[in-house]
């Protein structure tokens, strides 16, 4: 069976208890996801929920339909991943010596993250990007010592002039 | 002027054309109450004896009719007993509005008395939910309620209104006609074409049909498109009474206990046509194995329900009636002599399997059975049989009384026994299998139409609401509860019996209870039936009362349901005869 990651974006009414209604959705079916995220949109009312999950082309359609049938769902896309950008913040703090403050310095000059905070003993690096060069972030800091660590999930947004909208 | 919530709730009911509301008054609601008391010549409450009767109630005010059905409970343990309720009308898609009262907004979310986040607690068995905090806001989120609840494929929906939003005032305009539902999706017609064509192409088409059926006022339709291209049909538990028994080309229900032709005709079709039904795992058994043998069209108002259990080979979203009526135009008349050879050779084989089964040697053991019928020491040819009371009280009954049934046995040997002629007369749950929802149902489908209702249920069942006979006796509900009392929870028994070994775990009642006079106690007549002669004087009673009648049948705590396909089995594990 197909194995890929699907990322969907939905539009729902900025009301509460929405998220619960999405996310207890997908805990009751049966679906599960890799990440989930909700925040504001250009318009006022409306909420944007990004939905990652693996699975096959079944189950994608599955999870649309049962979306589209919640009353505060307003309009559901699947974004095509060759045509949209799609984007993580991680939040990392490692363990800063005199031994490794140079090397973990470099990486973090490589892939472009920042240094937010410094003190004598740790260190709080911010990247954004795919997941997978946050996953490659990560696994590179391990041996340095990760003392906490936390990513938001992703978000994406399709390339042009397509846009996710309320009709 | 301004009005109270409560009375804006009041009016805005009446504003929808609701006519009746089941419910039980508390301490949240009780301002709710006061505005029911103060128009009560506009409309009607009756009161249950517990919320969950109210539910079924509304549930069966809803199922007889297509209307909405309306409760009201309080705030806490009123609200969570609305729970079973409400799960039951939404797995058979019956359109509900559950109105709550809950703690004042100040005191939510403090575990205050008798507080409880039933919107949370129902978010999965309700179309959609609200709790509304500002009473400015009522009126109409109470008219979305309503037109949620009937557009589309119908369900419940809940309005949680804190004491605080009823005594609140705001200004009321009442609109003159009720909401109209969602304008519902209507089949591509090219859609329609392809499904013309195979249905021209194929030879041994066989039509499915379910509850949709029902709620989609397709029976008339349905009947002119099965007719028109000569196919048998079959149905699922939920689109009993959309055809009439005795129609032709109906074969009757299919699945799990269906009628042996009618499972065997779809297993050897070359086309199953699904109209409004989901393929529940009681009507496909083993999914790998189902539909090996044919290509499915399927069609539904629900897209979600297209290819969730079984992936069709056409899948059509849209209005039953509208697609079924444009299929039609479209469809090739056609005679099919072949085919309709082999559907009568199964009818044949399906009467000759019956009359194995019901002579089949299988000894009765009623020695750990509490059912009167040993004590009688009747022999076994003048005892009752499931058959032969579901035969008794049909040949009573008007063919515009409603059935309902409990769930269990009974509820299986109603359904295939039955002779069933009009739409919405057989009320049963379904998707839920709801023991105890049987009294309520009957109760409610009674209010709403007047008509006599019959309710088949069992000593198991009943027993899980019949304090719901308070309500029939208050209200002088002509209900005729018939029970086939075995002295055992006979389903889970007959599955005991075949594949456990006959560990008859917990499914033995060893219970005393004498239905005659705890029916006498409610202040409902009643009698007790061991005989066929005993059966038909007792119902002759029944037919002539004006209130609830209780009948205590017994049968024998070995019968089976019979065909039987395992739970996970296929067609070609069928039982027909128990050896």
């Amino acid at each position: 069976m197909e194995n890929n990651q699907y990322v969907i974006g939905v539009i729902v009414s900025n009301i509460s208890g929405v998220l619960s209604r999405v996310s207890g959705m997908f805990a009751r079916r049966g679906f599960n996801i890799d990440s989930l995220t909700v925040g504001e949109t250009e318009t006022s009312g409306f909420s944007r929920i990004t939905v990652a999950f693996h699975g096959d082309e079944d189950l994608k359609m599955r999870i649309l339909k049962q979306l589209e049938k919640l009353h505060d769902v307003k309009e559901v896309e699947v974004l095509d991943p060759s045509d949209t950008v799609i984007r993580e913040l991680l939040l990392i703090k490692v363990k800063n010596t005199p031994n490794t403050r140079q090397d973990i310095m470099t990486a973090v000059e490589i892939f472009r993250a920042k240094i937010v905070d410094y003190s004598t003993t740790a260190l709080i690096c911010e990247l954004t990007g795919e997941t997978s060069k946050i996953d490659a972030f990560i696994e590179l800091m391990k041996p340095y010592g990760i003392m906490e660590m936390c990513r938001t999930g992703i978000v994406a947004i399709e390339r042009g002039d397509n846009c996710l909208k309320t009709r | 002027m301004k009005i109270s919530g409560a009375k804006i709730v009041v009016e805005t009911l009446i504003e929808q054309g609701c006519d009746t509301v089941f419910g039980y008054p508390g301490g949240q609601v009780i301002n709710l109450f006061d505005e029911l008391y103060l128009s009560r010549d506009r409309i009607r409450h009756v009161l249950a004896a517990h919320e969950q009767g109210a539910a079924h109630a509304a549930d069966g005010y809803a199922r007889a009719t297509g209307k909405v059905g309306v409760v009201i409970a309080t705030s806490g343990p009123g609200a969570t007993n609305l729970v079973t309720g409400i799960a039951t009308a939404y797995l058979d898609s019956v359109p509900m509005v559950a109105i709550t009262g809950n703690v004042p907004c100040s005191l939510i979310g403090r575990d205050s008395f008798q507080e409880v986040d039933i919107v949370g607690v129902t978010m999965p068995v309700t179309k959609h939910n609200f709790i509304v905090k500002d009473v400015r806001e009522l009126a109409d989120t109470l008219r979305t309620a309503f037109k949620i609840a009937k557009s589309g494929r119908p369900g419940p929906v809940l309005v949680d209104i804190p004491k605080d939003v009823q005594t609140a005032l705001w200004g009321f305009e009442a609109k003159p006609d009720p909401v109209r539902p969602y304008p519902p999706t209507f089949a591509s017609d090219m859609k329609l074409r392809r499904a013309a064509e195979m249905i021209s192409k194929a030879e041994r088409p066989y039509i499915y049909f379910g509850g949709g059926v029902i709620s989609g006022k397709a029976s008339a339709a349905l009947i002119r498109f099965a007719e028109l291209i000569d196919a048998p049909m079959g149905c699922s538990l939920m689109g009993l009474s959309a055809v009439p028994s005795d129609h032709p080309l109906f074969l009757g229900m299919n699945g799990m206990h269906g009628h042996y032709a009618s499972s065997v005709a779809q297993d050897e079709a070359d086309l199953v046509i699904a109209l409004g039904a989901r393929f529940s795992d009681r009507a496909t058994g083993n999914k790998e194995r189902f539909n090996k043998n044919f290509s499915i069209i399927h069609i539904d108002i629900d897209s979600a329900e297209l290819d969730k259990n079984i992936t069709s080979d056409l899948s059509v979203q849209g209005d039953i009636r509208d697609a079924l009526e444009r299929l039609s135009a479209m469809a090739e008349e056609k005679k099919r002599p072949e085919w309709n050879k082999r559907i009568q050779e199964l009818r044949n084989e399906e009467k000759e399997r019956l009359e194995r089964a019901l002579a089949s040697s299988y000894e009765k053991n009623c020695s750990n059975c509490t059912a009167a019928c040993d004590k009688q020491g009747l022999p076994a040819e003048q005892r009752l049989t499931p058959y032969g009371i579901v035969d008794a009280v049909s040949a009573k009954a008007g063919d515009s009384d409603i059935i309902v049934s409990d769930v269990g046995q009974h509820q299986m040997w109603a359904a295939q026994r039955y002779p069933l002629k009009r739409p919405r007369t057989f009320l049963t749950s379904g998707g839920l299998g709801t023991m105890g929802y049987g009294l309520g149902a009957a109760i409610g489908a009674n209010i709403a139409t007047g008509r006599r209702s019959i309710l088949f249920t069992g000593d198991g069942s009943f027993g899980m609401n019949l304090n719901e006979l308070a309500t029939a006796v208050s209200q002088g509900t002509p209900v005729i509860v018939v029970i086939m009392n075995n002295g055992v929870l006979g389903m889970v028994r007959q599955w005991q019996t075949l594949f456990f070994d006959k560990h008859y775990s917990n499914t033995t009642l060893n219970r005393a209870t004498d239905f005659v006079k705890l029916a006498e106690a409610f202040g409902a007549k009643a009698a007790r039936a061991f005989t066929k002669e005993e059966l038909d004087s007792a119902l002759e009673q029944a037919f002539t009362c004006n209130g609830p009648f209780v009948i205590d049948c017994a049968v024998d705590c070995d019968e089976f349901v019979l065909p039987m396909l395992p739970p996970g089995g296929s067609i070609d594990d069928i039982i027909t005869e128990i050896k």
